[in-house]
């Protein structure tokens, strides 16, 4: 970690001419008066995006964004200041915007200062500049051609190359700087596919904390290809989607989504502190099945959703959420916990530096069971299967979420038969868990595609569960 | 003004960077840069919870090397980081492939006159102001109904910015212009059932908020009417889309109908120009130069001219919405359409909201939507809904926990009505819309 931090201070302090004594200054500034916390986020952020389209490449971009958040804490009050100029002039005006925030002082306890130890989960690559520039392009017209022979019934391919690096430092109050370097990579690859005058759409993608090697490996970025063309397929030969309530078995991997959205954000620490989640107040009690336990784990190796220090210098962690169907835990950032009398789980995340922190997910997912998948299917008499999902969203005080099937199939006497077309699915959170009778021992974490929103803040997450039956869930089709 | 001289030295940094871009090899260039500064406080339970002071910058560069085209973004608005934000540009056009479409549009159809849209109205409020004016809010929503016993908070947000776009083809403009909100948000709880609803209102000037007790109010409204909800049987039934939420499903229409959806054939609509996409009545227009309001511009993201439009008219689609690239990829004209459109608006009917559940009688009012569930390429419909079970024109109860589906290109057609309880809070403008039968699926 002190490599990390070295590396930081190269990117964003250098080139500023700032020292580490001048953060100091102003973090004294900060923490006098009133304000019982704050904290100062640096961001140095590099990224690329390359688009093909048509077979050709159409266009790329190149983008840099930076600057530094100062934020202070008074009891439940928060003051956000920001400047896209790292400077300590910038820096100090900052300071003095956000310290109002403290000026109805409330009696409040220090957060004990303490340095956090981590250790890096992923290397600090640039992505940027792991393949040249004309090896993105290579690569990118030979996915193209190899996608194209797929299927003759292939009209469309639109392929996109993401790449980021990001240099992060943040100054805590009474502590030395903690320092990260994040890579970013992301390739997606969506087809459109015709057939007697009907189209439709397929898309697969992946990504991970490292550099574009990671798509050369393994042929991984023909794999997403053959996945986008294959449910493209599929969904060309869809019957119109049953609606009303049924046996649903989910499948695998990203349809996690599910425990993102039935019951993650329900266990943010700021929800559940305010009392506007449907989990409030309900820690110990049962919520799933026994079968179920869940986790929200930040520190799985070069996982899209993984930090090695979290945007406020927390490590990450492994943090049970639901063990054999009960509550156990909930996500914190440092205001959250210090209001509630806990401890950061390492879950404070930041879009940016212009944004304020919050308790966010990592890589959430249900541990494996003991079913086997076919075995489960066979259970079913009638059914769905949703086995690819594409977003979802919850109304975290009614529980209400929903989450959209983009490949589904009928099961009729435990057989897997007729596909069926997207279709939204709907549930109560405090629920949906109690009603899982057969959990899979086939977990499996999504590809690496993630993104949540909260409060129109963005952030990288991961999702995986093993193949789940859910005994009633609702399902959102036409065919009444 | 200071306005007028911020609006200058911006003009200058786009001035010296497509010049600079010259310099680097480009044949052509376009640039858009943006300053924004903005207050946004929230209190909650009568405590502030967060004050932010934003004030943000950001610049974006795309460079043509003949047909080759390569773009760059910085936060930073030094010279030397423009400098290196052109050299990147450039370096990524190198590599991209000959584009035959690609290139700036028809200079003919740049924007050439600049009327004051009247779109710049700063608050200069106060954070100390603000904050009351929040606690008002929250406070009246908090006393509004005795099953209200919690709150997320009231906002007040105000921001002021300055665009300037310019291109190498002698286009350069810059306004400043202003948007302010309020917003409220409480939760309630009978019977253990918690629900929580919100309530805003948006303006180019402050003078055109609705009251902060009136925003409170309507928050705390509809979160007491949504108490006690309940699913409903799986069955099809009349779908009336309430106003703030009607725009929604014109927005996917707009989708339906952009070039980038057309030449990738991902819409349901294609090939549709001159057809009958919805009923008689139904015309859809565009008002770009409208004084004040939140979605006027004299020119999009390009520089070509925005002017007033029929999109629809007697249910016929009259014309695509285009930008330069998706004009030439079609072999069409430009339409003004880089970005999007710019107030578009429907036709209102003659009838309000309670009105239109007359006309319905039986069926559900859906008054918020969950979820993504729209295949752009197949008009495929299916999301979460809550809303309010209707018989005989009146509501009965409010519903939760459903999905509404059917495909958007047989929706469109089977609209029965659209409601005069026009939505002014967006880019898009429609009263309630009624849609003849949709499926529902619950419990």
């Amino acid at each position: 970690m002190d490599n990390l931090l070295q590396l930081a201070k190269q990117a964003i302090l250098v080139p500023a001419g700032i020292q580490e004594s001048d953060i100091h200054r102003v973090m004294d500034q900060l923490i006098s008066g009133t304000v019982d916390d704050g904290d100062i986020y640096f961001q140095s952020s590099h990224s690329e995006s390359w688009i093909l389209e048509d077979g050709i490449i159409k266009e790329g971009s190149h983008n840099i964004e930076q600057g530094a958040g100062v934020r202070a804490l008074s009891g439940e009050k928060t003051g956000l200041a920001y400047s896209d100029k790292i400077e300590i002039a910038e820096l100090l005006t900052a300071t003095k915007n956000v310290k109002a925030i403290a000026r109805q002082g409330q009696n409040v306890s220090i957060a004990l200062p303490s340095k956090p130890s981590y250790s890096p989960l992923y290397r600090p690559v640039n992505p940027l500049n792991s393949i040249t520039d004309q090896e993105k392009v290579d690569f990118l017209r030979q996915l193209d051609s190899q996608t194209r022979q797929l299927d003759s019934r292939i009209e469309q391919v639109i392929i996109s190359l993401v790449g980021v690096q990001e240099h992060i430092l943040i100054a805590n109050q009474g502590s030395s700087l903690v320092g990260d370097v994040r890579p970013l990579v992301r390739l997606n690859v969506s087809v459109i596919v015709e057939e007697n005058g009907h189209r439709e759409q397929g898309s697969m993608g992946g990504g991970a904390r490292a550099d574009y090697h990671y798509f050369l490996d393994q042929d991984r970025g023909l794999s997403y290809a053959q996945e986008a063309v294959r449910q493209a397929l599929v969904n060309l030969e869809a019957a119109p989607a049953p609606a009303g309530s049924m046996t649903v078995v989910l499948g695998s991997g990203w349809p996690g989504i599910l425990l993102h959205e039935a019951i993650g954000h329900g266990l943010e620490g700021d929800f559940n502190r305010k009392g506007t989640s449907a989990f409030s107040g309900r820690m110990g009690e049962r919520v799933a099945s026994s079968l179920c336990t869940v986790v929200d784990d930040g520190t799985l190796a070069d996982r899209r959703g993984s930090l090695s220090v979290d945007d406020e210098g927390s490590a990450t962690q492994c943090t049970t959420l639901i063990e054999d169907g009960i509550l156990t835990g909930y996500m914190q950032d440092k205001l959250n916990a210090r209001l509630m009398g806990t401890q950061s789980t390492g879950n404070g995340r930041r879009e940016s530096y212009a944004c304020t922190p919050m308790p966010r997910m990592t890589n959430t997912y249900m541990l494996p069971g003991k079913s086997d998948p076919d075995e489960i299917i066979a259970s079913v008499q009638n059914g769905l299967y949703a086995k690819n999902f594409g977003g979802g969203q919850v109304d975290i005080t009614s529980g209400k979420f929903v989450f959209s099937a983009s490949e589904a199939y009928l099961i009729e006497n435990g057989k897997i038969t007729q596909p069926v077309k997207g279709a939204t699915l709907i549930g109560n959170g405090p629920d949906v868990l109690t009603r899982v009778s057969m959990v899979g021992n086939d977990l499996a974490l999504d590809s690496g595609v993630g993104t949540c929103g909260k409060e129109g803040q963005s952030v990288p997450v991961g999702v995986g569960q093993p193949t789940l039956k859910i005994d009633s869930l609702t399902v959102g089709g036409t065919n009444v | 003004m200071q306005t007028e001289q911020e609006i200058n030295r911006l003009k200058t940094i786009i001035h010296d960077l497509l010049h600079e871009a010259k310099n680097q090899g480009a044949s052509s260039a376009d640039a858009g840069l943006s300053v924004d500064n903005g207050l946004s406080v929230n209190v909650r339970l009568g405590e502030v919870e967060t004050i932010e002071h934003h004030c943000s910058q950001g610049l974006g560069v795309s460079v043509y090397f003949g047909q080759k085209k390569g773009s760059a973004s910085s936060t930073d608005l030094s010279a030397k980081s423009i400098k290196e934000t052109v050299t990147a540009a450039c370096s990524i056009a190198r590599y991209a492939s000959e584009d035959s479409y690609a290139g700036l549009p028809d200079p003919a159809r740049f924007a050439t006159e600049f009327k004051d849209l009247q779109l710049y109205h700063p608050w200069n409020i106060h954070a100390d102001d603000a904050i009351d004016l929040a606690l008002n809010c929250e406070d009246t929503a908090r006393q509004y109904h005795p099953d209200i016993n919690n709150s997320e908070g009231a906002s007040v947000d105000s921001y002021s910015g300055i665009r300037v776009y310019g291109n190498s083809l002698d286009f350069l403009h810059g306004y400043a212009s202003t948007r302010h909100s309020i917003s409220c948000s409480v939760l309630g709880e009978r019977n253990g059932d918690m629900q929580r609803d919100y309530w805003y209102s948006v303006a180019r000037d402050q003078k055109n908020l609705d009251s902060v007790e009136f925003i409170g109010q309507k928050a705390a409204q509809r979160t007491v009417q949504r108490l006690g909800a309940k699913s409903l049987s799986t069955r099809k039934c009349p779908v009336l889309y309430s106003a703030e939420i009607a725009s929604g499903l014109i927005g996917s229409f707009l989708g339906a109908i952009s070039g980038g959806s057309l030449y990738r054939k991902s819409s349901f609509l294609l090939d549709s120009l001159d057809s009958k996409v919805f009923p008689d009545f139904i015309n859809l227009y565009e008002q770009p130069h409208l004084l004040g309001a939140l979605g006027s511009a004299l020119y999009d993201s390009e520089g070509v001219a925005t002017q007033a439009n029929k999109i629809v008219t007697d249910g016929i689609l009259n014309t695509y919405l285009l930008s330069s690239y998706s004009a030439r990829k079609l072999g069409m004209q430009t339409t003004g359409h880089a970005g999007g459109v710019h107030n578009l608006c429907i036709t209102a009917g003659d009838k309000n909201l309670e009105q239109l559940l007359q006309k319905m009688d039986t069926g559900l009012l859906v008054t918020e939507l969950m979820g993504q569930g729209v295949n752009p390429v197949t008009g495929d419909y299916s999301r979460g809904a809550s809303g309010f079970w209707v018989e005989q024109g009146v509501i009965q109860y409010p519903v939760q926990e459903i999905t509404i589906a059917g495909n958007l290109k047989d929706m469109f057609q089977h609209i029965l009505a659209v409601g005069n309880d026009i939505d002014y809070r967006g880019n898009i403008r429609s009263g309630s819309i009624l849609i003849e039968e949709m499926a529902i699926a619950g419990e």
